[in-house]
């Protein structure tokens, strides 16, 4: 007997372990910076480069940082989700215009709206790399204190919106 | 061009397929270590090609920081610190031995003693199952041998 459920128990083993591994999406990769402080920048605005932006401006509200470019294919199919939370004024919404060119960056913006409260440069890629940036677009949420609460990797949904995003920010800014 | 040769080329230059990159080092030391950074690093945006191998931005880009690091006079250890802070421990493709990687690593023993061990359990069975037949082969020599000499008598 036990000659034929041994097989058995072994091809339900590997079954299993094969399914769960067809599932996992390889993208998502947990990020380190999760519930640690925001890495810091100092970066130029897009729109009025003179000024610049660092997280210690945002202390004291939540606010989401959106990882975009204007030759990001799916940052285009994310934008209208970006307008449409923007238009609710939730949240502040912080861009970073990675490894862009301005001209385009802008020109984006003024073609298909502009979510972001304010959009920062980063055209040699470094902040990114600081915020563990590999794939755009990504989105992060940070809380009051300025610590990162959550990563999303690939195009925000509308889903994600209303199922993750919104409860907690609600969540963030009520603590 | 024969077909062989075709593979054979292919073969070649497969191995000099890499990012090329213009670097001044200081020393060769140095340029040793940048070049094992690289490729034990994870480009995570091909995800199964080293940052010395892929041409993707973001593999060039931590190429530029491996450079700088060094250039500034970081060890190989503060560069992968960097990384993993960033990347978590996927950047590396030799992750490091903890509880969460400890079936990564113990895994292919694991599957190794356990092959063994059936090896093992069927070597012996074959073993009695055989001598289980000598034995019956010689206890039927035994009664044929006492069969004759009844018939002898």
């Amino acid at each position: 007997m036990l000659k034929y459920i041994l097989p058995l128990l072994l091809f339900i083993i590997m079954a299993v372990f094969l399914a769960i591994g067809l599932n996992l999406n390889p993208h998502d990769i947990p990020s380190p910076l999760l519930n640690k402080p925001a890495p810091v920048f100092f970066a130029p605005k897009l729109q009025t480069p003179q000024e610049k932006l660092s997280p210690d401006d945002l202390k004291g509200q939540v606010w989401l940082f959106n990882v975009w470019a204007s030759w990001c294919v799916s940052c285009r199919e994310e934008h209208p989700v970006l307008n449409q939370l923007a238009q609710q004024k939730t949240v502040t919404i912080i861009g970073l215009n990675y490894k862009d060119d301005p001209a385009a960056a802008n020109n984006w913006l003024d073609t298909l709206g502009n979510p972001y409260n304010i959009s920062i440069m980063d055209q040699d890629g470094r902040i990114g790399i600081d915020w563990g940036v590999y794939g755009v677009p990504e989105t992060f949420v940070i809380d009051k204190q300025g610590r990162v609460r959550y990563k999303h990797t690939g195009p925000v949904t509308v889903a994600d919106v209303q199922q993750t995003f919104l409860p907690l920010i609600a969540q963030l800014q009520g603590e | 061009m024969k077909p062989s040769l075709l593979i054979l080329v292919l073969i070649l230059s497969s191995a000099a397929a890499q990012a090329i990159d213009s670097r001044q080092f200081a020393n060769p030391e140095q340029q040793a270590v940048y070049e094992t950074l690289t490729s034990e690093l994870r480009c995570l945006v091909c995800q199964n090609q080293t940052i010395a191998d892929s041409n993707a931005e973001l593999a060039a880009d931590l190429r530029r920081q491996v450079y700088e690091m060094l250039q500034q006079g970081k060890s190989r250890d503060d560069i992968v610190q960097f990384m993993t802070d960033r990347y978590g421990d996927f950047v590396l493709y030799k992750p490091p031995f903890k509880a969460k990687t400890g079936l990564l690593w113990l895994g292919p023993v694991v599957f190794l003693l356990l092959g063994l061990i059936a090896v093992l359990l069927v070597v012996r069975r074959k073993k009695q199952a055989a001598a289980q037949e000598n034995g019956q082969a010689e206890k039927l020599a035994k009664i044929r041998r006492l069969l004759d000499e009844g018939e002898v008598s």
